[in-house]
């Protein structure tokens, strides 16, 4: 991976035809020879990280939440930490499958698929947390107006229940847009698939899904729409998550740049672990002629300016703290800085502030260790930032009993840990059983490339196998019958 | 295919010619059009942009439906909270109007996201008929193709122009790689 690739203005690096790339993407599923010893290991790390989710919460179940670190001044803390770092992680997916296809950006035809299953995943470990976190998730349904005989209906005033509502949204219209996305590359899988179960799942899968003109133009306009509606949708998620804290009275919460810092921070995460998940999927399973070095480079881009804005927000807090002339404010200000937490501060600042500029160097961003390396330091940095504002805050209140350490337990680490394996494991069994690459939009961008009216490539010369794929492609008998 | 039937005549659903680029459909379902076939439809690997104009097919429904969930969202969503918080069981917290309207924007907003974002999903398979076990398209021979990298035109046999013969001979100038009369 050291070896550098080229970086051009071609999205699409290899002569490729119709056939040639529904089999690049396609073989992944059809093949499983392909998916060497390097899956089956990803994939057991995963599966015993799940493992450990559910001994975690089995255990949670049955002592309650004391067997976390949350005392009494501290109750929100690993908890409610995870939900928000999963959370932003998601966002990444939605802005590549909505707001970029609202810009006709056509580069997020190749990685606009595997995004979006991130989000879900993402969400569902996010979803787990507030949940757990209430003590009693069978008793879940009472964050939900239903009809019921006390004759109570939730807060609607509060911000948690914004969330419930946010979060519930996010996710249905998340998996609704991704499964619609899948139904034209799910029958195209049917059409391809040689043995008989692969064949019936697809088949039930794509629903009959027959490429019609009218298929197409309904599924254009659904697709569009849906671009639109989630594009507020992801922003108005994680604002209405910071509202959690920004309209609290807290010291260190409540501050009004919450919003866009958060949705920012969120996307600057997400865009990370897209990075981190990318890099090695493209090598090992031979898919850089698809996901090129090109991409790679913007993604970098938008990391680099998420993590500018994400910078001034906690250059922002500051200046709110100091200038507001809030002694709580400064005094939290202070113990940020010089107080038990210190490092995690200033670990923070390294992780978001300081490591991510490496990117303003083309070099840097073509060297894909350290843009893997830089990556995981940007996940490693947002998870601190979310650690800074949640438990640290509570610990220097505004009375003195309320000055308490928190100290995570081994369940905090192990439900944690828990979830990220349970995440590893389904993108590994995303990877393995459905198309990971959006084929049918590759198709499209391919269509516009080989007709040069895209305007993808603007600087870009006419690619040299413009007329490639023709000679290329299978000869099939002329038979105009009779 | 046979259903079993001793119906040695089958109906036929219709004559469905086989291209290898969208521009030769485009121009296909252009040329067809302007004969002056009304029962077309293509079918394609992905959408292709200028399709729907050469056949002529036009359909705003989704669009419509999905406005009207958005309304329905916002107003079961504001409806909710107002009959919960000012008819149902007012509560007065902390001196605040019960009618608080910036409180009541999110879940309101959520709302008319979550029903227009079910509507564009559910009305875009509904109205495409979907799911949808069996259709005739796929008894055309190659048909499996057109998922990957063929495109189809397909002139159905209910059209009042069409004769199996001269439809033929009409599908056969415009260069096809096959032309097949299928099975309903």
């Amino acid at each position: 991976m050291a070896k550098q690739e080229v970086l051009n203005d071609v999205l699409i690096t290899k002569p490729h035809n119709y056939e040639s790339l529904e089999d690049s993407i396609g073989r992944l599923i059809l093949k499983p020879q392909l998916h060497k010893k390097a899956w089956w290991i990803f994939f057991l790390v995963g599966l015993a990280g799940t493992g450990m989710l559910g001994i975690s919460i089995t255990w949670l179940l049955y002592q309650g939440i004391g067997i976390w670190g949350n005392n009494v001044p501290v109750s929100w803390a690993f908890d409610i930490v995870n939900f928000v770092w999963w959370i932003g992680i998601g966002h990444a997916g939605t802005l590549i499958s909505a707001i970029l296809l609202l810009f006709k950006q056509q580069w997020r035809n190749s990685i606009n698929r595997f995004a979006e299953a991130m989000t879900i995943f993402a969400v569902m470990c996010a979803g787990m947390y507030p949940l757990l976190h209430t003590g009693r998730p069978w008793n879940a349904y009472w964050l939900f107006p239903y009809p019921n005989i006390l004759g109570m209906l939730p807060q609607f005033r509060s911000a948690l229940e914004w969330d419930v509502f946010a979060v519930s949204t996010y996710f249905t219209i998340s998996l609704v847009f991704w499964f619609m996305g899948l139904i034209p590359d799910f029958a195209s899988m049917r059409d391809r698939s040689t043995n008989k179960f692969g064949k019936v799942a697809f088949a039930l899968l794509s629903m009959g899904w027959r490429g019609s003109n009218q298929h197409w133009h309904r599924y254009e306009q659904a697709n569009l729409l849906l671009a639109g509606l989630s594009t507020p949708l992801v922003l108005s998620v994680h604002t209405i998550v910071s509202y959690d804290f920004a309209i609290s009275i807290v010291p260190g919460w409540n501050v009004t740049v919450f919003p866009p810092y958060f949705v920012a921070g969120a996307v600057f995460a997400g865009f990370a672990m897209v990075l981190n998940f990318l890099i090695p999927v493209r090598a090992f399973y031979g898919l850089k002629d698809l996901i090129t070095m090109r991409h790679i480079d913007w993604m970098c881009k938008i990391m680099l300016a998420t993590g500018l804005i994400v910078l001034y927000g906690y250059i922002l807090e500051v200046f709110y703290a100091v200038y507001s002339a809030n002694f709580y404010e400064y005094k939290l200000l202070m113990d940020r800085f010089q107080g038990p937490y210190a490092w995690s501060y200033w670990l923070l600042i390294l992780c978001n502030g300081v490591i991510p500029q490496l990117m303003w160097s083309q070099k840097m961003r073509q060297n894909l260790i350290v843009v893997w390396g830089v990556s995981a330091v940007v996940g490693l940095g947002m998870w601190l930032e979310r650690f800074v504002i949640i438990p640290v805050s509570l610990t220097n209140n505004y009375l003195p009993s309320s000055n308490k350490m928190y100290i995570p337990t081994f369940w905090d680490f192990a439900m944690f840990f828990g979830t990220m394996g349970f995440f590893l494991m389904l993108m590994m069994l995303f990877i393995r059983f459905l198309p990971a690459i959006n084929v049918f939009e590759m198709k499209d961008l391919l269509h516009k490339v080989l007709n040069n009216d895209s305007k993808v490539e603007p600087n870009a010369e006419r690619t040299p196998y413009g007329n490639a794929p023709k000679e290329a492609l299978p000869t099939v008998e002329k038979e105009v019958a009779k | 295919m046979s259903h079993g039937y001793a119906d040695d005549s089958p109906k036929s659903f219709g004559l469905v010619a086989e291209f290898d680029t969208p521009e030769k459909l485009i121009s296909a379902a252009e040329k067809a059009r302007q004969a002056g076939f009304k029962k077309l439809d293509a079918y394609s690997p992905f959408p292709i942009h200028g399709l729907s104009d050469a056949i002529g097919f036009r359909d705003v429904k989704v669009p419509y439906l999905v406005f009207a969930g958005g309304l329905v969202g916002a107003f079961v969503g504001y409806g909710l909270q107002f009959y919960a918080h000012v008819l149902d069981y007012p509560m007065n917290v902390g001196g605040k109007p019960l009618v608080s309207i910036p409180s009541m924007i999110p879940i309101t907003f959520e709302m008319t996201i979550l029903v227009a974002g079910l509507t564009a999903f559910f009305s875009m398979i509904a109205l495409n008929g979907l799911p949808k076990p069996y259709h005739s398209i796929f008894n055309t021979p190659g048909f499996n193709r057109a998922s990957q990298d063929r495109f189809f035109l397909a002139i159905e046999s209910g059209d009042p122009q069409f004769d199996s013969d001269k439809t033929r001979q009409f599908l056969a100038e415009m260069a096809p790689l096959s032309v097949h009369e299928v099975e309903a």
